[in-house]
């Protein structure tokens, strides 16, 4: 056992059950290579102390009740071949943006653009870190720590600790490409921990898209940070292998009349948990955060968990979580949304929807919507829905003709459409639109 | 064209037979009216001609140009030519009226062995064709049937019915809920449409649509079948007396 357990042992509080934790973690931890970090070490030694504090999650974890964090706290995960060909190429591609490539979650400079653009500063964290400043020593485990309470969130305090690589990009202006951030994979093994920390100056905007497909298992964070009317638009598009570990994470901290908008696909993967954590600290500001993610058991085990948390502390704040799954052959969805609006948040509109439509009956939806709300001049609503196609709609549609394959492609397009709304920008929006007609229709047998 | 022999119907889930023996023949370039009383089958036919899941047929058949209807699939059945104005349109949200035209209209010549048409062909056709029927850009544009007035909806059929051009045209009930100059657009379109290779079943309850779309037979249908069938006057006789005179005698 190393010497890191027995530190864990002593934090822990001395019963049966903690240390058994303990052990775990301790396991967890023993296999990485924990760096000590320049600018960052304050904040993986904080990281590391609240992570032994809570412990890895088990099922009786409030957040964890619906998905078994089991892989996630397994040491090595297991590996996965690599496909010899990709399904189909990643995203974007085409689109002319400052492009940052990841192999295996090590940046690959050969091709990737130059880190540098107009109204915008890149740097790498791994080289970063070598220094001990760094304009985001204010935001690295910054907004993660605050997005610790009330709902514990080990993997993320994990992903601090742990993380190796990322980049930290300050925005002052409005660069006219998106950044771009792909990832690849090169090894069965590889288990990646990315931590991005993006700030957004006063009036700065950033479209920011992430694709690709990471390691044997990864885990990812983005700690977003909005100065007074800034925009970031971020889009992630995963595509996962058939059996992907996925845990993925959106700290995000809104200042006054800024807009946060993230919007994320994801098709199939093992296990996948994407926690996103928005807290509004201005007033009049809007953040959206939705999700299509389509899953397909057939091919192996499918879940997709969505837990999200949005905190309402100034006045006249909107949020909107827009979240649809469609499931078939098993697979697992689920969504937990909170909206928690602070006393003094008057004129909060909030808005939660989150819909699966099930493609047959072996396929589940589980969803936790909750509301706390503490001031009283406030508009909030959610709702959760579960169905089947529409036999009515199906009917109709292939009554004119279109064969029924086709017509369930449509009548599902339909069903995410909500979702691709959020989507600002048309030709991602369309982009992303093909790609989902694209997979659906080659599932699509009947 | 189309022949109804004898159809038996009953719900799959629920022990009731709706159509109990109905025989029909439409031949081609005719237009056939059915009236009948409320709960009489009529749309339950328009239903089981079209292909939709719930029914079984547990005696008869049914033929479009001698190929067996009952044995195809519903956008098979569309593809051979047979097309059903729904009572009730569907809405699908989601899905652009421009689009989900464009998808039938080219599914069904794909399956035809035909060429697709092109995006430039087709809005041309389109707008010539929606124009005929009052139905403007903006529509066009919105999700199928989505916040359309029932009017629209109904209009919105008879376009579809327009640029899918098929052969055998059920309509059912498409007039109600019409004003009169919807009314009138409907019936100009089926009008239009008409040709000595295609054929048209109107279900209505009214005697006023067919002032406008001349039949040439009427067909009283209830409980199942066709108890009476005659010319144009037999619609004027129930618009005067109503059913209970021909039920009774059918009795
Ligand atoms: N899916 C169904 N479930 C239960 N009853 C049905 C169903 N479809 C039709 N029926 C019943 O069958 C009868 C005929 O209905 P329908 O075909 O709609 O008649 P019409 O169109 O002539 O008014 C009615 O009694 C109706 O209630
Ligand atoms: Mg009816």
């Amino acid at each position: 056992m190393s010497d890191l357990a027995v530190k864990a042992k002593d934090a822990a509080p001395p019963s049966a059950g903690a240390s058994k934790t303990a052990d775990a973690l301790a396991a967890r931890l023993d296999v990485l290579t924990l760096p000590k970090g320049g600018f960052t070490a304050a904040a993986r030694a904080d990281a590391l102390a609240r992570l032994r504090a809570m412990g890895l999650p088990g099922p009786r974890d409030e957040y964890w009740r619906y998905t078994d964090p089991k892989a996630f706290n397994a040491p090595i995960p297991a590996p996965i071949p690599i496909e010899d060909k990709a399904p189909d190429s990643p995203l974007f591609t085409d689109l002319d943006s400052i492009r940052l490539v990841f192999v295996d979650g090590i940046f690959e400079a050969a091709e990737s653009s130059d880190l540098s653009g107009e109204g915008l500063e890149i740097d790498l964290l791994s080289q970063a870190d070598q220094s001990g400043s760094h304009w985001a020593t204010d935001l690295y485990g910054v907004l993660e720590t605050a997005g610790q309470s009330p709902v514990k969130r080990p993997f993320a305090a994990l992903n601090t600790v742990a993380a190796t690589e990322g980049v930290l990009i300050r925005v002052t202006g409005k660069p006219s490409k998106p950044v771009h951030i792909l990832h690849r994979r090169a090894s069965a093994e590889a288990d990646v921990t990315w931590h991005h920390v993006i700030r957004l100056e006063e009036g700065a905007e950033l479209t920011l898209l992430e694709t690709g497909m990471v390691g044997a298992r990864s885990n990812g964070m983005i700690e977003a940070d909005l100065a007074a009317g800034a925009k970031l638009h971020h889009i992630a598009a995963k595509r996962a292998g058939h059996q992907k570990l996925g845990f993925s994470a959106i700290f995000a901290r809104v200042a006054a009349e800024a807009q946060f908008k993230s919007f994320s696909l994801s098709v199939n993967g093992t296990l996948m948990r994407h926690e996103g954590v928005i807290e509004f600290v201005g007033d009049d500001a809007v953040a959206h955060i939705a999700a299509a993610v389509l899953g397909d058991g057939a091919k192996g085990p499918f879940h997709h968990d969505d837990t999200v948390f949005v905190t309402h502390g100034a006045e006249r704040c909107e949020s909107r979580q827009v979240f649809k799954k469609v499931l078939k052959n098993g697979a697992k969805g689920v969504f937990q949304g909170k909206i928690l609006v602070k006393p003094g948040a008057q004129k909060t509109d909030g808005y939660q929807i989150s819909q699966a439509l099930l493609l047959d009956e072996d396929s589940q939806f589980l969803a936790k919507p909750e509301l706390e709300i503490y001031a009283d001049d406030v508009v909030c609503s959610h709702g959760s829905t579960t169905g089947a196609l529409d036999e009515t709609a199906l009917f109709y549609l292939r009554s004119r003709g279109v064969p029924k394959e086709r017509a369930i492609v449509l009548l599902v397009l339909s069903f995410l459409a909500d979702a691709l709304a959020e989507v600002e920008d048309e030709g991602l929006r369309s982009q992303i639109n093909d790609r989902l007609e694209a997979w659906l229709t080659r599932r699509a047998k009947v | 064209m189309l022949k109804i022999d004898n159809l038996h119907v009953k719900l799959e889930d629920h022990d009731k037979q709706i159509l109990k023996g109905l025989s029909l023949e439409v031949p081609a370039g005719e237009v056939h009216a059915i009236m009948g009383p409320n709960g009489s089958g009529k749309s339950t036919l328009s239903y089981v001609l079209s292909g939709r899941d719930g029914y079984e047929v547990t005696e008869g058949a049914a033929s479009l140009d001698g190929q067996d209807l009952l044995e195809m699939e519903p956008e098979e059945r569309a593809a051979a030519g047979l097309f059903l104005a729904f009572q009730y349109p569907v809405e699908i949200p989601g899905v652009g009226n421009m689009t989900f035209l464009r998808t039938a209209v080219n599914a069904q010549r794909k399956r035809r062995g035909e060429e697709e048409m092109s995006a430039g062909d087709f809005l041309k056709v389109v707008r010539e064709k929606a124009k005929a029927l009052k139905i403007d850009a903006e529509m066009l544009k919105r999700p199928v049937n989505v916040g359309f007035s029932g009017g629209e909806k109904k209009r919105n059929e008879i376009l579809q019915m327009a640029m899918l051009e098929p052969r055998m045209c059920i309509m059912d009930e498409t007039d109600s809920g019409l004003d009169v100059d919807a009314m009138r657009l409907v019936a100009d379109g089926v009008n239009a449409l008409r040709s000595p290779d295609r054929s048209f079943l109107v279900i209505t309850h009214y005697q006023r649509l067919l002032d406008h779309i001349q039949p040439d037979v009427v067909h009283i249908m209830a409980d199942g079948r066709i108890i009476r069938s005659g010319g144009p006057e037999l619609a004027l006789e129930v618009e005067k007396n109503g059913y209970g005179d021909l039920l009774t005698e059918a009795g």
